[in-house]
């Protein structure tokens, strides 16, 4: 996390693939807990990641990394559930803090960052596109696109906000 | 969307670098309190006797009943702007502020005599003291709750009283170097309503605007 909070690309994509799984057993505990569907665990998974990203300048250097993982997906966890009409009241600490490292199913696609993405604007949905599904770098978005590298980071970063920002909307 | 797929887009937008949170804080904290003191030069402005009432009692009391109240509460403030917060001890700091005012009322009470307990109560400047506290908390309540929403808070309520107690200690602590009553008796009643008010307008607006 350091690393990537110093702008080290690949450590970034290497630690957040490394916590997927673990945020994933976390969500999977919660919803088994509470009853509901597993089919939208990958949602959560997702919203979870796209919160550490951008929320990551609220971790603490000094403290372990993973108790703020934790929070995050709990609070993740919970706004789901909420929002599926489900009284949350149980605390869901021992749930997550329990959890052990599962065998681990395939994943399946999440729905919800689909739609988003639909949502975004053309050419901000071109960008994540290309970074996404196609797995292009930055460098050949911006050649592509012919935008400057600057711009193609500064749309991506939007798009990531507003993909979370949907999330939000949904509560209220 | 594969999660893969996603975190090929969040890494890949690593770069762009964001301000860390005590430094926000810090920031925001100044931002409003600048506010605050220039509507206080304007309008109120520091009393005039009030470096010869530093000798006494009451007066330095003030300042310290209502910085016992806003140092906890910023620092819990602060603390609960990151997801894993705990208060820990700090809810136990903020008692502080209560304990003191209570000890102090006590002491009034038994230090003048029972028929000026009221005059004492009432003072001059209720109103003023009612109004203007939560005029010169709102500067500093807006940037405090700007800079929870850059933050990341799970216990939003809690942290919208936490906010609204720190900026109304803030504000106390300005408007006591203007105010001319320095009886606890006055103190615990009008700067408590005054404190009441901005931590309801706290409660009632601040959390919705906490979610992430």
């Amino acid at each position: 996390m350091r690393a990537a909070i110093a702008g080290d690309e690949p450590a970034y994509q290497k630690l957040l693939a490394s916590l997927a799984p673990v945020v994933r057993s976390a969500c999977r505990a919660g919803f088994a807990r509470y009853g509901a569907p597993a089919n939208d665990v990958e949602d959560v998974v997702q919203e979870t990641l796209l919160a550490i990203h951008l929320k990551r300048h609220t971790w603490q250097q000094s403290e372990p990394l993973t108790p703020w993982v934790l929070a995050i997906a709990r609070n993740k966890l919970i706004d789901h559930l909420r929002r599926g009409g489900r009284a949350v009241k149980v605390p869901i600490d021992d749930v997550i803090e329990t959890l052990e490292a599962e065998t681990e199913e395939q994943p399946i696609d999440s729905q919800e960052m689909s739609v988003m993405l639909d949502a975004l604007p053309d050419r901000q949905q071109r960008i994540v596109r290309m970074i996404t599904l196609e797995g292009r770098a930055i460098k050949e978005v911006a050649g592509e696109m012919e935008m400057k590298e600057g711009a193609v980071r500064v749309a991506l970063h939007r798009s990531l906000k507003a993909m979370a920002q949907v999330y939000r909307s949904k509560l209220s | 969307m594969k999660t893969e797929d996603l975190i090929k887009a969040i890494s890949a937008d690593a770069e762009l670098n964001q301000p860390s949170l005590r430094l926000s804080f810090v920031a925001a904290l100044v931002a409003g309190l600048a506010v605050s003191i220039a509507f206080f030069q304007m309008e109120l402005g520091v009393r005039e006797n009030a470096w010869e009432s530093l000798g006494t009692l009451r007066f330095p009391f003030k300042f310290v009943l209502t910085l016992s109240l806003a140092i906890p509460a910023l620092a819990a403030a602060y603390r609960l702007a990151r997801p894993e917060a705990k208060l820990g001890n700090l809810g136990w700091l903020m008692l502080t502020a209560p304990v003191l005012m209570f000890g102090a009322i006590a002491l009034e009470l038994s230090a003048i005599p029972v028929a000026e307990w009221w005059d004492k109560l009432t003072g001059q400047t209720a109103w003023s003291c009612v109004t203007s506290i939560p005029a010169m908390a709102v500067a500093p309540l807006i940037a405090m709750v700007a800079v929870l929403r850059y933050g990341a808070v799970t216990r939003p309520r809690l942290a919208s009283l936490a906010a609204g107690l720190a900026t109304a200690g803030l504000s106390a602590t300005l408007y006591a170097s203007h105010c001319p009553n320095d009886s606890p008796l006055f103190i615990a009643t009008w700067y408590s309503i005054a404190t009441a008010i901005v931590v309801l307008f706290s409660l009632l607006v601040a959390p919705r605007l906490l979610r992430w």
